[in-house]
């Protein structure tokens, strides 16, 4: 019915009360919940059982005269074990669900990357390789997929229920989510952070398919440019090569090799080399200047959208420091660059 | 304790009598009266949120958005919760029966400052109107929550000046705040002590407590908003080196206390219900002072439990996780001692009762719903989705709403002089009970189903639960306008209910009904700790 207006329709799923399983993070969260759900039940069952019970028992009809109330001393043990019994509860609780959580917060080793960016109001998804799809999103069963939020605009809410997992993708900033599908099938992918207008048509849908499949439906995309080839072409259209690379190292400082290492500061201190300082160098290169060099880099704010900055980012991450010389124009030549084997050569 | 020969006397010269030019009420000084002005502004301000809220649920009959327009339902949803909020569930109970009774309660004759009381009413009709108008003129749609950057830089509505009609309200609530503190502290009767004071009493004090230390974060994070909006000053947009989670933060900060401010009230008013219709005194007075205060201090460390998913650092989480824990221990101590109350008690079934079983059993739904999110791994599934939603209006709607229902049938006698129709007001309990659960329980499944909160349209398999939550919303809205209709009556037609119909035993019931002017003909002299039901007891039947 919204599917005539909506982007997608939605993945049929008939009415259920409960979702599906549909990632390895599923079946514990579940049991957590009906755990907890298990022991809320008796609780409200307990306080609904004792009003109903002292209501009948303690009914102002009843005429005979009431016994004393327990002694300010034996009440006092009571509320003491009933605050004892309940921190025991709830601390356990507690500890089960932060074991549960810190798993799912360091995740395991991820077999790829993939660069999803929100934008009002839809989903685009960048895989590893290239393929580029907007509300969808395919997925090898088994493996752990990664996935690297931002925005462009305002902050949406990445969510598929039958995984269990949410994140928000907050602009300006890099936030990872990782789930490995145990199912093929087709799941919903929801925004669940308020992002304006059309906040309820910003679904999607998640297609997991077994490995071969997975494979032989990338192989079906046609021609594509891997993010680095396409970093390296837009770090020459936009003018960064200009500076950035070459062996003189006078006006900026070479980028090969950057990623993931310690960076001496103009400020005093270092800054780790990552996904969040290379984009704040791109937006806003005065935030951290690099020792022994001048703050003379332009802001690439409102000129550059997300999708090409991760580009540019996987392109700098290819890089090896040997790298130092390297001429992006030789690289893009070719229609994809085996990482690691591009070759230095001097201006 | 109270004179039989009093009982069934009209008063010749009471608050309410002379005086009924507009002036007389509109620039009055009798806390009383102020109450009453309080009572019709939220009262009006209810029925606007409420239509916004059936705007809401019929809309969410169908799958598809046909009733509404996407922007008009985002307005909808963002002026329901920003009138339900600021102006009438933070007034609510401290600002109409707090006001009118706090005074009474410690046996003084008004609040500390009147005129600041006045003022304070002042403040927040012509601020809340003020958004109101705003609201719905400006197409405001960023949520109560006003979150950023889309509120700051993404829609093209009026949001600065709802802020700015909020920002003026928070005054009223900060000056309300201190004028009960003040009052609490320097103006009990004789006798009165501290461990003497009715539980209602201690509540309004660590509301007022909160609200004077937490709205002016508030008022400082809608004045960065303004700042930023005006001058361009990077405070939370990302693309001037601001930070969006900063903005959660602050508002939080101020919005999860403001929560108890929500609901500690009500758990004073369900105290005296429940002392008075269970015939006995409380269980462990003590304990519920002392839960009622570690709930107001603790309520400040849980903020962070709003942003499990929005990147906030995984110690951080967990510090704010346990201490979301932590706080439903002192919630949960006083659901305990509040079915204690009833061990070897005389209960009565009147109206109060059963608004005060209602809030005892959808507290405690929602208390413990509370427990499930504060679990993080949970929270990452149902954050943001309907779960969340029916949590807080078991909380608010379930809990506070109910419990100032409650109180206004227990103390519209003393209000007005007059008792109401005791068929129909357990008809209302009763509607109200049944109502809630059908329109907010579903919810708690459809969010775990992953149905997100903030939908215009949704999938179609959702549709049988909506419809469910709608109807309920049909059954409610009878349990709410059913009082309007026969309190209404009562205030005309009501039978004189002389000064103490329940036999009660605070000291508000020690004098007429309505009140003389000033409250007290002479200030009672405390040589009893409060709800010594069970003295009477023996004085009548021993």
């Amino acid at each position: 019915m919204s599917a005539q207006k909506g982007y997608l329709p939605d993945t049929e799923e008939g009415l259920r009360f409960f979702p599906e399983q549909a990632s390895t993070f599923a079946g514990d969260l579940d049991f957590l919940f009906i755990g907890l759900v298990a022991v809320c039940a008796v609780m409200t069952l307990l306080v609904f059982g004792l009003i109903v019970a002292f209501t009948y028992r303690y009914h102002a009809s009843r005429q005979k005269p009431r016994e004393a109330l327990p002694s300010a001393r034996t009440s006092h043990r009571i509320e003491l074990s009933v605050l004892g019994a309940m921190f025991v509860i709830f601390m356990g609780l507690f500890a089960w669900s932060t074991h549960l959580y810190l798993d799912l917060y360091r995740g395991p080793e991820a077999a790829m990357t993939i660069n999803v960016v929100g934008k009002q109001w839809m989903w685009k998804v960048q895989h590893p390789d290239g393929v580029r799809e907007i509300n969808t999103l395919h997925v090898p069963v088994g493996e752990t997929i990664e996935l690297r939020l931002t925005s462009e605009d305002v902050i949406h809410s990445f969510y598929i229920p039958d995984y269990r997992i949410k994140h928000d993708a907050v602009p300006g900033t890099y936030r990872k989510l990782w789930f490995e599908a145990t199912k093929p099938g087709q799941y919903r992918l929801f925004c669940a952070e308020y992002c304006g207008s059309y906040h309820s048509r910003m679904r999607g849908k998640i297609i997991a398919l077994d490995p071969a499949d997975y494979q032989r439906w990338l192989d079906d995309q046609g021609e594509r440019e891997t993010p680095e080839v396409r970093g390296a072409s837009l770090f020459r259209s936009y003018g960064c090569s200009g500076c950035h690379l070459g062996s003189s190292n006078v006006r900026a400082p070479s980028l090969a090799g950057v990623y993931g290492r310690p960076v001496p500061l103009a400020s005093g201190g270092t800054v780790m080399a990552d996904e969040a300082y290379l984009r704040d160098s791109i937006l806003q290169p005065q935030k951290h200047v690099v020792a022994g060099f001048s703050p003379i880099m332009p802001s690439y704010s409102g000129q550059i959208d997300e999708g090409e900055i991760l580009s540019i980012i996987a392109y700098l991450q290819s890089l090896e420091p040997e790298d130092q010389a390297l001429n992006p124009s030789d690289t893009t030549r070719g229609s994809a660059m085996p990482e690691g084997t591009a070759q230095g050569e001097s201006p | 304790m109270s004179t039989p020969s009093l009982e069934q006397r009209w008063p010749r010269d009471h608050y309410l009598s002379g005086g009924f030019r507009l002036r007389d009420w509109l620039l009055t000084t009798d806390h009383k009266r102020i109450g009453w002005l309080y009572f019709a502004s939220i009262t009006f301000f209810f029925f606007i949120g409420g239509i916004a809220a059936l705007l809401i649920r019929l809309e969410l009959i169908t799958p598809g958005g046909d009733l509404l327009s996407p922007d008009t339902y985002n307005q909808m949803f963002s002026m329901h919760g920003i009138i339900m909020v600021w102006f009438f569930l933070i007034p609510s109970i401290p600002n109409t029966l707090g006001n009118f009774l706090i005074p009474m309660m410690i046996g003084a004759r008004d609040l500390a400052f009147p005129k600041l009381n006045l003022l304070s009413w002042h403040v927040y009709t012509i601020g809340a109107l003020f958004v109101v108008l705003t609201v719905l003129l400006g197409a405001v749609d960023t949520g109560w929550t006003f979150y950023t950057p889309y509120s700051t830089l993404f829609t093209e509505t009026a949001v600065l000046a709802a802020a700015t009609g909020v920002f003026v309200v928070g005054f009223s609530s900060i000056l309300t705040g201190i004028n009960f503190m003040v009052t609490l502290h320097k103006m009990r009767a004789p006798g009165m002590s501290w461990m003497r004071l009715p539980l209602f009493a201690w509540a309004t004090y660590a509301t007022s407590l909160i609200m004077i230390l937490a709205t002016p974060v508030l008022s400082i994070t809608l004045l960065l908003i303004a700042v930023e909006r005006l001058f361009g000053i990077g405070i939370f947009d990302p693309a001037l080196g601001g930070d969006p989670i900063l903005f959660q933060h602050l508002f939080w900060f101020y919005s999860h206390p403001a929560v108890y401010i929500m609901i500690l009230p009500g758990m004073g008013v369900v105290s005296e219900l429940i002392t008075c219709f269970a015939r006995n005194s409380v269980f462990g007075y003590k304990s519920m002072v002392i839960s009622i205060m570690a709930i107001a201090l603790f309520g400040f460390l849980v903020w962070g439990h709003h942003m499990f998913v929005a990147g906030q650092s995984m110690y951080a989480g967990v510090m704010f996780s346990l201490f979301s824990f932590l706080v439903a221990l002192p919630s949960a101590i006083k659901t305990f001692n509040w079915t204690a109350t009833l061990y070897r008690g005389r209960i009565l079934l009147t109206a109060p009762m059963l608004y005060a079983f209602s809030f005892i059993g959808l507290f405690t739904i929602g208390g413990l719903t509370g427990i499930i999110l504060a679990a993080m791994a949970i929270d990452v599934h149902v954050h943001d989705t309907y779960f969340v939603v029916a949590h807080f209006h078991y909380i608010m709607v379930g809990g506070m709403v109910t419990a100032y229902l409650g109180g206004v049938h227990f103390w519209w006698p003393k209000m007005t002089g007059r008792m109401f129709s005791e068929l129909w007001s357990k008809v209302a309990a009763l509607a109200l009970f049944i109502g809630f659960n059908l329109t907010f329980f579903p919810q708690f499944i459809l969010g775990y189903l992953g149905m997100p909160r903030r939908y215009h349209e949704y999938p179609a398999d959702f549709q049988l639960l909506n419809v469910m939550s709608s109807l309920g919303a049909g059954a409610l809205a009878i349990g709410y306008l059913l009082p309007l209709v026969y309190l209404t009556w009562s205030l005309f037609r009501g039978k004189p209910a002389g000064a103490n119909p329940w036999g009660a035993t605070g000291l508000e019931w020690q004098t007429s009904s309505p009140p003389p002017k000033h409250n007290f003909v002479q200030i009672p002299r405390v040589s009893e700790p409060p709800y010594a039901y069970r003295n009477q007891d023996q004085e009548t039947t021993g």
